[in-house]
């Protein structure tokens, strides 16, 4: 099982620690990470596995959603499964 | 793999372009709860629907917060309790109690199937449920009733017409005192699904399974945003725009039906293929239209538009899921729709373009504010008018109208929520009465001799 978790929002140092820090915690195994900044503007996509995580899933998305509002960023957690229907026949 | 595009897209409709799950309903059959005492028949009622919906919200809140989508209702339909309630020989309004109770029990929003099917006739218990609509709307918060007057295999039943005329009325002068709202929970149809998960509707057919998934999904705003992307487009381009748009939303339907399906170990049944607006904004039906350049909603070319915007969505959403039923097409609730509500305003969309629209679209006169001074005989004809247009076509139509008690034209009911606001429209001042207490029924259109 994997989750996808999109990071946008202003730029600042330490985005991807402070998130990275928020998956181990969970135990969630980061897979593979895109990031760009374009002007300003940070966006960054994470693939997890989260198939070994230590608390339900939507501890970890409704968790992942408060640091993105601590650090003034929209971070959503979603299941890949939400984007393979949509967009793969 | 997935792509950065896809998945910021996807973010997208959910985030700014109100993509979610309108509702999850959950269908209960009720047909092994008949009993000859209404005490017994009740309790058994209110034990079953509790018993098999116990986790149904808890289920769909943790995969709403798993997928990341909304899901906005969580219901119940149950099967005709004008069938339910025949054996009783008494009002059924204690059915609607043990309804109501079970429904907050289980932490539903609503709960449908305070039904009778009288397209050809009444039948034992018909009467006694329709006669005690009013009282169970009042008395209850979460029941919603439906009556079927008619069918292209039955033709219409004018009695059955005359009669909710009068039931309409009296549901909202027994609720003056919350707008009216009973006769918003109240629909008249012709055409009737019994897979419906929309309210007010919703029934649990009797050819169903004892307990079935139903999923309706929503997405006007993805509609017209992707549609904004393609101002030059022509009208064929655009009627693929939306068939792709389509695909994608249904196909999240089709995801949380069979994912609510395996956790509660209930059968999935269908995708309800749904444009359904709501009052918020960016999720209005009338905007698409606008969209594909109508200045307002209500305007010559409004039927072509919506036609080809509901059968659009068919297209693109029959591929995405295994089985499709309910009403699947765009709906048009004028109260529930921030489009329709200014075109009604404004003047631009009248009744009689809304009963030209009902023909090509979903369903039919839904949540239309009337002045309250209107006949109950006048009512009974729109109802006539309305099951007509399903009888011809073949098609579902339905009319949930709300007279205004104490309100004339200029002036508006509130309901808040979902259900939203709506100015009360114009009708006709010409009687229809004679026609209407003739009586009888008009018989099936030669093309329902299909063997």
């Amino acid at each position: 099982m994997r989750a996808v978790i999109t990071v946008i929002g202003h730029d600042a140092v330490g985005i991807l620690a402070k998130v990275s820090t928020r998956c181990s915690e969970y135990n969630a195994n980061v897979i593979e990470v895109t990031q760009s900044v374009l002007q300003d503007m940070f966006a960054m996509i994470m693939l997890v596995d989260i198939s070994k995580i230590n608390k339900p899933f939507a501890e970890l998305a409704d968790n992942m959603a408060e640091l993105g509002d601590s650090l003034g960023l929209k971070i959503h957690t979603m299941h890949e499964s939400v984007f393979n229907c949509m967009h793969h026949i | 793999m997935l792509n950065a595009y896809d998945i910021l897209e996807t973010i997208r409709m959910i985030q700014d372009e109100c993509l979610d799950i309108r509702t999850i309903t959950m269908g209960i059959s009720l047909l092994d709860c008949i009993d000859s005492d209404i005490d017994v028949a009740c309790e058994k009622v209110y034990e079953k629907i509790t018993r098999c919906a116990k986790d149904l919200v808890s289920v769909a809140n943790d995969i709403s917060k798993e997928f990341g989508i909304p899901i906005i209702n969580k219901r119940i339909s149950v099967t005709p309790i004008a069938i339910v309630s025949a054996a009783c020989k008494c009002s059924p309004v204690p059915f609607a109690h043990a309804m109501d109770r079970a429904a907050k029990a289980v932490g539903v929003d609503l709960i449908g199937g305070y039904s009778a099917l009288v397209q050809k006739g009444f039948s034992a218990g018909d009467i006694e449920l329709i006669n005690s609509i009013p009282e169970a709307l009042k008395t209850t918060d979460k029941v919603c009733s439906s009556v079927n007057v008619g069918s292209t295999k039955t033709g219409i039943n004018l009695d059955a017409c005359k009669i909710m005329g009068k039931i309409i009325k009296q549901c909202a002068e027994e609720t003056v005192d919350s707008a009216c709202f009973g006769a918003a929970k109240l629909v008249v149809f012709c055409n009737a699904v019994e897979d419906n998960p929309f309210m007010a509707g919703a029934f649990h057919g009797v050819g169903e399974p004892d307990v079935m998934i139903n999923v309706g999904v929503s997405g006007p705003g993805v509609v017209r945003s992707a549609l904004a992307k393609y101002p030059d487009a022509d009208i064929t381009e655009i009627s693929d725009i939306i068939k792709k748009t389509s695909y994608k939303i249904t196909r999240i339907g089709q995801l949380v039906g069979v994912t609510a399906s395996e956790r509660l170990g209930v059968p999935f049944g269908i995708v309800d293929l749904s444009l359904a607006p709501t009052p918020a904004v960016g999720d209005s039906v009338a905007h698409i239209l606008e969209e594909i350049g109508l200045e307002r909603c209500g305007t010559h070319g409004t039927t072509a538009t919506l036609a080809l915007l509901n059968d659009a969505v068919k297209k693109g959403g029959v591929m995405a899921c295994s089985r499709i039923g309910g009403l699947s097409g765009a709906f048009i609730p004028v109260s529930e729709d921030a489009g329709m509500i200014d075109a009604a305003k404004s003047g631009c969309l009248t009744i009689e373009k809304l009963e030209a629209m009902t023909a090509v679209c979903s369903v039919g006169l839904d949540m239309i504010v009337v002045p309250g001074d209107t006949e109950p005989d006048t009512i009974s004809a729109i109802i006539a008018d309305e099951a007509a247009i399903g009888m011809v076509n073949t098609k579902t139509t339905a009319v949930r109208i709300i007279p205004a008690i104490g309100k004339d034209v200029g002036e508006e009911l509130d309901w808040g929520g979902l259900f939203g606001c709506g100015p009360v429209m114009p009708l006709k001042k010409e009687s229809s009465s004679k026609f209407i207490n003739r009586g009888g029924q008009i018989p099936a259109p030669l093309h329902s001799l299909k063997n």
